[in-house]
């Protein structure tokens, strides 16, 4: 088949509600399926592992990768605590420049916003590069409804999209699927709405990348209208970042005549200089590279030179509300690089669709919950969607403590208490479903600070212990589906030490016990 | 030296050998062990599943218990870590919840006195060769909170090379979580068998005879999930192969 | 009360716990990492420069000031590019060689038809050796970001050593932020499928860097 696809495809786009948390299942549920699908644990253990050992390998080439990490970590946590400041100074840059600057307080706002420039133009089709915030809002979905076909450029995107399937990675949304995977997708569905895939497609990933080139090609030549996000926001020159690797970025910033982008209010830095920090750590962490085939900046407008309107379409959806938390809002340091999900043993094992969420993994874990709050099943599972191994913290490259904000977003599963959602104080109330594990904990603390107790629990469990079984009926059998229990000692160590070490130097520990 | 055992509740319950082992090898080693009776818990299974202020009470009595000691020794790498990385934060959020300084100002004294057991031996005592005798296959499987929370590095390992009869071989995928967790076993019991699994078979891929940590918990789940898989690598903490010699050996 | 109103107040409510913090921008942040990592002589650099981006598979030439229109003659003919799109700045003496019919960076060009050019060779802004990147800021030797982005082959000439920095940091301080900017690290590549990477998406597949001594 040859012959480049001429005019508008009979068929559009395929899009996917988005990930929308009160119909999907909690994480443990989502997670059973994965770790029990052998394809996509193999896909996945051998991605996950390759990138690891390249990360590595391009950390260690800089022998001042924790002076770097620092000073990202000190730019953001600066940035987020003068944030407002920073807001007004980058709207005026970016107005001077010659862009337009527009305010989102959540999803429906932004979506209304782009979809009304976009109507505005007069064109029904976009190119996107693919950018987080845009899948986090459903910006595809609600074009749709409009009428407007969105393309997404991005190799894996492109790959999700005509599966009509969910990303999985932040970095890679196509991890999932392994190459006979995606010569199956292109195969059956490209033809479906633009030129179809060469005949007899092989399976080989330079093979694959071509069929890509030539699908979107000719969308990229007759596209109007460009939608991206930005990696990055100078506030003090109103420049805008895009980083990537195969080119659809730079098509979807240059040859459109209206380019919108729709950005993350945290993604902003003070100044230019700032760039020097992220453009060393952020390809290093998410693609393992020294750099990244192509970085694209621009400052406003150009004349003669790439898109002559530039919209600026700034969303909170959530992040204020993350900002208002002392524990979770260094999550806003976030830049998206992914190198939590690669090092991640749950994620690897359970897969970036059990997260229910365009953010999958370790961040997202931390993210979702506080972006769209805790009360679905899926975002109160997410904070326990982790062994709290700390991989994720020791790659970060902004020195998140995933594994203390996990453990902050538990405290609040189970105890509730004040937040702030849509901007509002609000005081939560404890989620379902933790009630037995509440008083077992509860149990647990007075026992503990009784230890006359504790030990009259020992003497009985061990006085009993031919009586108890190997496995355990009840809750009890998420440990004993899959491993057996340790057999009881005959006696505990206190029982041991009582025999052997009267009357010894012991005693004002012992007296103390028994006064209680 | 006089210390004072902090052996965990997990420990004085379930793995008393374990406890032995320490005051066998701390005393062969001229320390003088005491073991307060009145210690239970750090607190840790209550402040990772969220339950910080119930967490908060059983750090105090931790304090009261062991706060006249000059070190406070712990087989466990798990509850180290809940001692010098959370204890202080434990302090710090209350502050911040504007209640003072005072759990604070009673926790900081024990924070640099708690020791994890292989820490104690290198840092404090000094020794790698302990005179342990232990004719096997090793391997060595260094758990999250010693390896990233704690830093033990390459203590436990140099500690087992001086191990005589001892041979140590690389655990491939060390590096990575055995899938415990605490109460993420039972919370999310699928992917966490499926790491233990995983975890288990690159245990045997060493041919190794004997699966070793410096963390019960830990093996508590590997080792139940060895008994399943039934294979022949047996899970032991490293204190009953440092506290085991010639004339005493581990059976 | 406007959606920008709602916003700044959230965020000013968001940090009313933070105290209030004066430290100016210049204080917060330490900036401990190095301006560039080792010590090493120009010439060194620009052996760096010319191994980091042939690692990353851009194919590397080097020549001086009188054998460069030979070379450039030479790649495009080895090519077999029948047009080459050339920027309004490019020094007309690296033109002496025998080209193929040359497209002008013409307003009016569609991108239909600048697909259609085989070849485009530009100067550059500056190239960084400790990554193997060079920057484009659409001066008049490099032109529209459009050029350097449709056709497939793109030959770009770096002036060794002036337009020579080790570090990225170092690049920064070079590049002016109100043009616009296109950092270029070997050609265009996709880690998409399977995490491999492989060369050649959807920007030039060919990268011929030519450096090009100055002395």
């Amino acid at each position: 088949m040859s012959g480049t696809f001429i005019g508008m495809p009979a068929f559009s786009p395929p899009t996917l509600p988005a990930f929308s948390p009160p119909t999907l299942p909690a994480f443990p549920t989502a997670a059973k399926e994965a770790v029990r699908n052998p394809t996509l644990r193999r896909n996945l253990r051998y991605a996950t592992h390759t990138i690891r050992a390249k990360r590595a390998a391009a950390v260690s080439e800089l022998d001042d990768w924790a002076a770097l990490r620092e000073a990202g970590r000190q730019i953001k946590d600066h940035t987020l605590r003068h944030l407002d400041r920073y807001l007004l100074q980058l709207e005026e840059s970016v107005t001077a420049a010659g862009g337009v600057v527009h305010w989102a307080a959540d999803a429906d706002e932004a979506n209304r916003i782009v979809t009304g420039l976009v109507k505005a133009t007069g064109e029904s089709e976009v190119v996107k590069v693919k950018s987080m915030a845009t899948q986090e809002i459903g910006l595809n979905e609600a074009l749709a409804a409009e009428g407007i076909h969105a393309y997404e450029t991005d190799l894996a995107e492109l790959i999700v999209q005509l599966g009509r399937d969910r990303p999985s990675h932040i970095l890679v949304p196509a991890i999932h699927r392994n190459r006979g995977e995606i010569r199956d997708i292109f195969t059956h569905e490209m033809s479906e709405w633009g030129r179809p895939a060469p005949e007899g497609l092989s399976d080989t990933p330079a093979e694959l990348a071509e069929a890509a080139r030539l699908h979107l090609r000719e969308k990229f030549l007759r596209a109007k209208v460009g939608i991206s996000g930005a990696n990055f926001m100078v506030a003090e020159t109103g420049t805008l970042a895009v980083f990537e690797s195969e080119g659809n970025g730079r098509m979807c910033l240059t040859l459109p005549e209206t380019l919108i982008s729709v950005v993350g209010i945290e993604k902003l830095v003070p100044t230019w200089r700032d760039l020097e920090v992220f453009l060393q750590t952020l390809p290093r962490s998410s693609t393992a590279e020294r750099m990244n085939p192509y970085t694209s900046m621009w400052t406003g407008t150009t004349d003669d030179d790439g898109p002559r309107t530039f919209h600026l379409v700034l969303l909170d959806n959530g992040r204020t509300d993350t900002l208002a938390d002392r524990v979770g809002r260094q999550a806003l340091r976030c830049i998206r690089c992914s190198a939590c999900l690669n090092v991640c043993p749950v994620y690897e094992r359970a897969g970036g669709h059990a997260y229910g969420s365009v953010y999958p993994g370790p961040i997202g874990a931390i993210l979702s919950p506080q972006l769209r709050g805790t009360a679905s099943d899926i975002d109160a599972s997410l904070p326990y969607a982790s062994s709290l191994c700390g991989a994720c913290y020791e790659v970060c490259p902004v020195a998140i403590d995933i594994p203390e904000v996990l453990v902050h977003l538990r405290e609040r599963v189970v105890e509730g208490g004040p937040a702030v959602r849509q901007g509002a104080k609000v005081t939560l109330r404890p989620a379902r479903g933790h009630a037995a594990e509440r008083a077992a904990m509860r149990a647990a603390r007075w026992t503990f600070r009784h230890p006359g107790a504790l030990r009259a629990g020992q003497r009985l469990a061990s006085g009993t212990r031919r009586l108890v079984p190997r496995t355990l009926p009840g809750p009890g059998r998420a440990w004993s589906a899959t491993r057996d229990l340790p057999k009881l000692p005959p006696e505990p160590f206190r029982e041991w030490w009582r025999r052997t070490h009267r009357p010894g130097g012991q005693a004002p520990a012992d007296r103390q016990e028994d006064q209680r | 030296m006089r210390v004072a055992l902090f052996l965990t509740c997990v420990n004085d319950t379930l793995y008393p050998d374990t406890g032995r082992a320490v005051v066998k090898l701390l005393t062969r080693l001229g320390v003088e062990v005491d073991f307060p009776m009145a210690q239970t818990c750090c607190g840790q299974a209550h402040y990772n599943t969220g339950y910080r202020h119930q967490a908060e009470p059983l750090a105090r009595h931790f304090s009261d218990v062991f706060k006249d000691y000059e070190a406070i020794v712990t087989p466990s790498g798990s509850c180290a870590a809940m001692v010098r990385e959370l204890y202080p934060r434990l302090g710090d959020r209350a502050r911040a919840e504007g209640r003072g300084t005072a759990l604070a100002e009673q926790l900081a004294p024990i924070v640099p006195r708690t020791h994890e057991l292989t820490e104690f031996l290198v840092d404090v005592l000094g020794v790698t060769d302990v005179g342990a005798y232990f004719p096997h296959t090793v391997t060595y499987h260094p758990t999250c909170h010693g390896l990233r929370a704690l830093g033990l590095g390459d203590r436990p390992r140099r500690l087992l090379s001086a191990v005589r009869g001892l041979d140590l071989v690389e655990l491939p995928g060390a590096e990575e979580c055995c899938g415990f967790g605490g109460t993420f076993a039972v919370k999310n019991s699928d992917v966490s068998a499926a790491m233990g699994t995983d975890k288990v078979r690159n245990a045997e891929s060493t041919g190794a005879e004997v699966l070793c940590a410096a963390d019960n918990s830990c093996l508590m789940h590997i080792g139940g999930t060895m008994a399943r898989l039934r294979t022949t690598v047996r899970p032991v903490h490293i204190a009953e192969i440092l506290a085991s010699t010639e004339e005493e050996p581990l059976t | 009360m406007s959606s920008r109103d709602v916003i700044l107040g959230r965020v000013r409510r968001a940090l009313a716990d933070v105290p209030d913090d004066d430290t100016p921008y210049e204080v917060a942040v330490q900036r401990g990492y190095r301006r560039a990592h080792g010590e090493r002589s120009i010439g060194e650099t620009v052996d760096l420069l010319a191994e980091n981006l042939a690692d990353y598979r851009a194919l590397v030439h080097r020549t001086d000031a009188a054998r460069l229109p030979g070379l450039l003659a030479r790649l495009l003919a080895g090519r077999g590019a029948r047009s080459v799109l050339v920027p309004p700045g490019l020094p007309a003496d690296w033109l002496a060689g025998e080209l193929p019919t040359r497209v002008a960076d013409d307003a009016e060009l569609t991108p239909h038809q600048l697909d259609r050019v085989d070849s485009v060779i530009t100067g550059c802004a500056v190239a960084i050796a400790e990554t193997g990147t060079i920057v484009l800021d659409a001066g008049p030797d490099q032109g529209r970001r459009r050029i350097t982005l449709v056709p497939d082959h793109h030959i770009c000439v770096v002036r060794v050593p002036g337009q020579v920095v080790s570090s990225v940091p170092e690049a920064l301080g070079r590049l002016d932020p109100a043009r616009p900017l296109t950092w270029i690290s070997g050609p265009s590549a996709t880690s998409d499928i399977e995490l491999d990477r492989v060369e050649g998406v959807h920007g030039p597949r060919t990268l011929e860097v030519v450096l090009t001594s100055e002395d």
